[in-house]
């Protein structure tokens, strides 16, 4: 039995002084209700939140969120897969439906990060590393990716303006989604003026961190008919993991979780990466994106910067990347932002991506990842 | 030598390879091997990944090694940032392991991946307490 989504919400990212963590994910839970036809909140089943609770002032987040958008007494739980918490919650919610142990689940992925201050989060981020042997350096999250950049542009080639031209992209598609933190484009000039975080990668290399909400209901194939038209279905699942330590890392060229749960999600659905006709990816640092195309197979390994260089990964191009602004524009509220690919995918499938549509996109596929690359999962969704 | 004495921040005070510490402060880079599989680790485990034996042995590493890659950190964490900038740079050392730790003495110009290194042991001397670690030096 297929399992689906029936209903999306998302809320505005970025700097949500306005709100408390419920109140975030109240905007789109109560969306994603009122879009799909008919289904009451009373169906719902159950609650998986994901989101990453060190970064909030409240414990125990499942308990604040089902009680502020009135879910008690229904079951809930939090997931957590660092900066993968959202897909983590998405493949729970599929493992409960598929079971049959629920035939209704909201996913919400929710996350505040502005309770902290930068230095703080540097801090607890820099220790998504080892702590044992790698954070009493001072090592940092921007620092990890830039170990990885160093060494793309060593072993292949790669440059800086390739590296900085996923930006460029990223900014100019961010421009078209009111969703997004930043909706300006930003130059190639700008970019490489900016300020070094973690050298090679500068501020213009870096997501920002970012308050934000997104929800999803899933529900079954018997179900999913009644409560809309155009249901999107998840056909493939990849998950895996990876050395917490970049010491006992193969190599520092590549995502090893992402290309295992790559390899898993194409087998599942029999598709290549040809195949996939829009995509979102990882894209916490520009280099993380040129690692993406390459391990999920959009092109060969150590030609992310020519793929990018040449367009590919704009609309018209082999495979179009990150077309909602990405973690870049969009902000990278971590819980919340495996949920939000999903609802872009969701949007393009449905055809209802308004100027970032890609024509006719019929299969779509997700790559979150967790942390410096301990978790990955790849979801493939199909119209 | 308890193991909280090994960074400038230690987060782990509680370990089974606290006598990693101990060696550090005679200026000695140790890492463990396997004694019933013979897989070697550095940083050093108490635990063989490869075949689950609890059984294993010190062993020195040379500290000689190549520059796998680097990155100077501008924006650093709380507790880091009197020291920034740093560069942090990541080795593979000849005996197989890698480690990562601050570049020392080397002019930033110079830095180059793949170029040959030597990791030093190290104690803060501008700290009151006890603070080890290790810095990465032209051989």
């Amino acid at each position: 039995m297929k399992i689906g989504i029936v209903g999306i919400g998302h809320g505005k990212f970025g700097n949500r002084s306005d709100a408390t963590v419920q109140e975030l994910a109240f905007e789109p839970f109560k969306q994603a209700i009122e879009d799909t036809e008919n289904l009451r909140r009373k169906d719902i089943n159950a609650l998986i939140v994901g989101s990453v609770p060190e970064y909030h002032m409240q414990r125990s987040l499942p308990g604040v969120v089902a009680e502020y958008v009135g879910m008690n007494p229904k079951s809930t739980w939090l997931t957590e897969a660092a900066c993968a918490s959202g897909s983590a919650a998405i493949r729970t919610a599929y493992m409960a439906i598929k079971s049959g142990m629920h035939d209704i689940v909201a996913v919400i992925g929710v996350q505040k990060m502005r309770e902290l201050s930068t230095q703080e989060i540097l801090a607890l981020m820099g220790r998504v590393g080892d702590v044992q042997w790698e954070s009493i350096f001072g090592t940092t999250f921007p620092g990890y990716y830039a170990l990885y950049a160093n060494r793309h542009m060593y072993q292949f080639g790669t440059t800086k303006e390739q590296i900085a031209q996923v930006a460029v992209k990223n900014h100019y598609y961010g421009s078209l989604n009111p969703n997004a933190y930043f909706q300006k484009e930003v130059t190639m000039e700008k970019i490489l003026g900016s300020d070094d975080v973690a050298y090679p990668l500068k501020v213009f290399d870096c997501c920002a961190n970012a308050d934000g909400a997104a929800c999803i209901l899933m529900t079954n194939e018997k179900l999913a008919k009644k409560f809309t038209d155009t249901p999107i279905w998840f056909e493939g699942l990849g998950s895996a993991s990876a050395q917490m330590s970049v010491l006992r890392r193969p190599n520092l060229v590549e995502i090893p979780s992402a290309v295992e749960a790559a390899k898993q999600a194409y087998a599942q659905v029999g598709v290549k990466p040809s195949d996939i006709q829009v995509a979102e990816v990882h894209d916490c640092f520009t280099i993380a994106e040129i690692m993406a195309y390459e391990d999920l197979g959009f092109c060969s390994k150590g030609k992310g910067g020519k793929f990018i260089e040449e367009k590919q990964s704009y609309i018209g191009g082999k495979s179009p990347v990150n077309v909602d602004g990405g973690l870049k524009a969009k902000g990278h509220p971590v819980g919340a932002t495996g949920v939000s690919m999903t609802i872009e995918i969701v949007k393009q499938l449905r055809g209802d991506a308004g100027k970032r549509q890609v024509t006719g996109a019929e299969i779509g596929l997700t790559h979150n990842v967790g942390g410096i690359g301990q978790y990955t999962f790849v979801h493939i969704l199909r119209r | 030598m308890p193991f909280k004495y090994f960074g400038k921040i230690n987060f782990t005070p509680y370990t089974k390879v606290d006598k990693f510490a101990d060696y550090l402060q005679k200026g000695k880079l140790m890492g463990t091997h396997c004694k019933k599989c013979g897989e070697k680790y550095f940083p050093p485990r108490a635990d063989c990944i490869k075949c689950l034996s609890d059984d294993v042995k010190w062993i020195e590493y040379s500290g000689r090694g190549t520059l796998h890659s680097y990155t100077k950190i501008n924006a650093a964490p709380k507790g880091f940032d009197d020291i920034a900038p740093y560069i942090l740079g990541v080795v593979d050392l000849e005996e197989g392991g890698r480690l990562i730790s601050w570049i020392g003495d080397i002019p930033d110009d110079d830095i180059k991946i793949g170029m040959e290194i030597k990791v030093v042991p190290r104690i803060f001397e501008e700290i009151e307490e006890i603070k080890l670690y290790y810095t990465i030096e032209k051989p």
